[in-house]
């Protein structure tokens, strides 16, 4: 059975894995990692520069071929995340951003509402959007008719590695959005992301638990199988569950 | 003459210069700067063009890892 292509903004992604630069204890993690995971989009940040460290080109890491996904990490607000979109495109980062507007340090939860107002005015101005959000359905819609080019629902805060716990709120964006779900953040294993992928999520975007592995190239590679298999058995059409238990095997007595 | 610029949030007294001689004087790493001058993007070819005024607002920007 052929998967039908992923296509976001316009771009075909061959892999179904998107990763990010953040947290890697040394920069030259991120080549390798690409390379061994086969992911086709990363996430960078932009930031003031530090006037008394070295200047590290993030960008000098990343492969040509690979899409840049900018995000608007630091916003506080829809305008800030607008600034930061168009600077980001303006110094030659393409057409891709993550809108991601934050004002709750402690959980990190994104503001749906600003998200949504940052969304209007980007897709108007001929980004591919991909709003980073509180899994909610009515906001995805509005998203969707806004021009947002994917819905990035969040499985669990930020860094915590603790998988879907908006599983059944996820569920619900899939079912009914039209353009693709790719679930970001919370992800912090291999599993969680096949699980994501079973669900019929379109992609995931996996940073702190590749980046943060011991070996981050080896953990790329893990994830990329797990979001094959996961997305594998979505086509296949999974059997169902059962509260009682079903043989496999005939129910007679073996000499019966 | 002296000029007061904010640059990065900081108001700083400068020597009056193009955004090239700010750059070159500061040492900074010119192909991953990103400026953005008074609300607007100048490209690298254009920062010997720019010369900074008294209360001019410049943004040194670079990308960094992110998730």
């Amino acid at each position: 059975m052929q998967d039908e292509q992923l296509t976001i903004g316009g771009h075909v992604f061959a892999s179904r894995l998107f990763t990010g630069t953040g947290k890697f204890a040394a920069k030259d993690w991120i080549p390798r990692m690409l390379e061994a995971s086969e992911s086709g989009m990363i996430t960078v940040a932009l930031r003031r520069i530090d006037s008394h460290g070295k200047n590290e080109n993030i960008l000098d890491f990343i492969p040509k071929d690979v899409v840049l996904l900018p995000n608007t990490s630091g916003a506080r607000t829809a305008e800030e995340a607008v600034r930061i979109a168009r600077i980001a495109r303006e110094a030659g980062c393409g057409n891709f951003i993550k809108i991601e507007v934050i004002t709750d340090m402690k959980y990190l939860m994104p503001d749906n509402y600003e998200t949504l107002r940052a969304t209007k005015v980007l897709a108007g101005e001929g980004f591919a959007v991909l709003p980073y959000v509180l899994p909610d359905l009515t906001l995805a819609k509005k998203l969707e008719e806004a021009g947002a080019a994917a819905i990035m629902p969040l499985g669990a805060p930020i860094g915590t590695n603790r998988g879907l716990e908006t599983k059944s709120l996820i569920a619900l964006l899939i079912e009914n959005c039209r353009v693709p779900v790719v679930v970001d953040a919370g992800i912090g294993r291999p599993s969680h992301a096949a699980e994501a992928m079973e669900m019929g999520a379109d992609a995931v975007l996996v940073n702190t638990a590749i980046a943060t592995a011991e070996d981050p190239a080896l953990m790329g590679r893990a994830f990329s199988l797990a979001v094959k298999a996961g997305r594998l058995a979505y086509m296949a059409r999974m059997a169902e569950e059962s509260a009682l238990a079903q043989a496999s095997s005939p129910l007679t007595g073996f000499l019966d | 003459m002296e000029i007061e610029v904010r640059i990065n949030g900081t108001e700083q007294w400068l020597k009056e210069c193009t955004i090239e001689e700010l750059i070159a004087a500061r040492e900074l790493a010119a192909a991953s700067l990103v400026v953005e001058y008074n609300g607007r993007i100048v490209k690298q070819a254009e920062w010997n063009k720019v010369r900074l005024g008294q209360g001019d607002v410049l943004e040194l920007l670079n990308f960094v890892g992110g998730g």
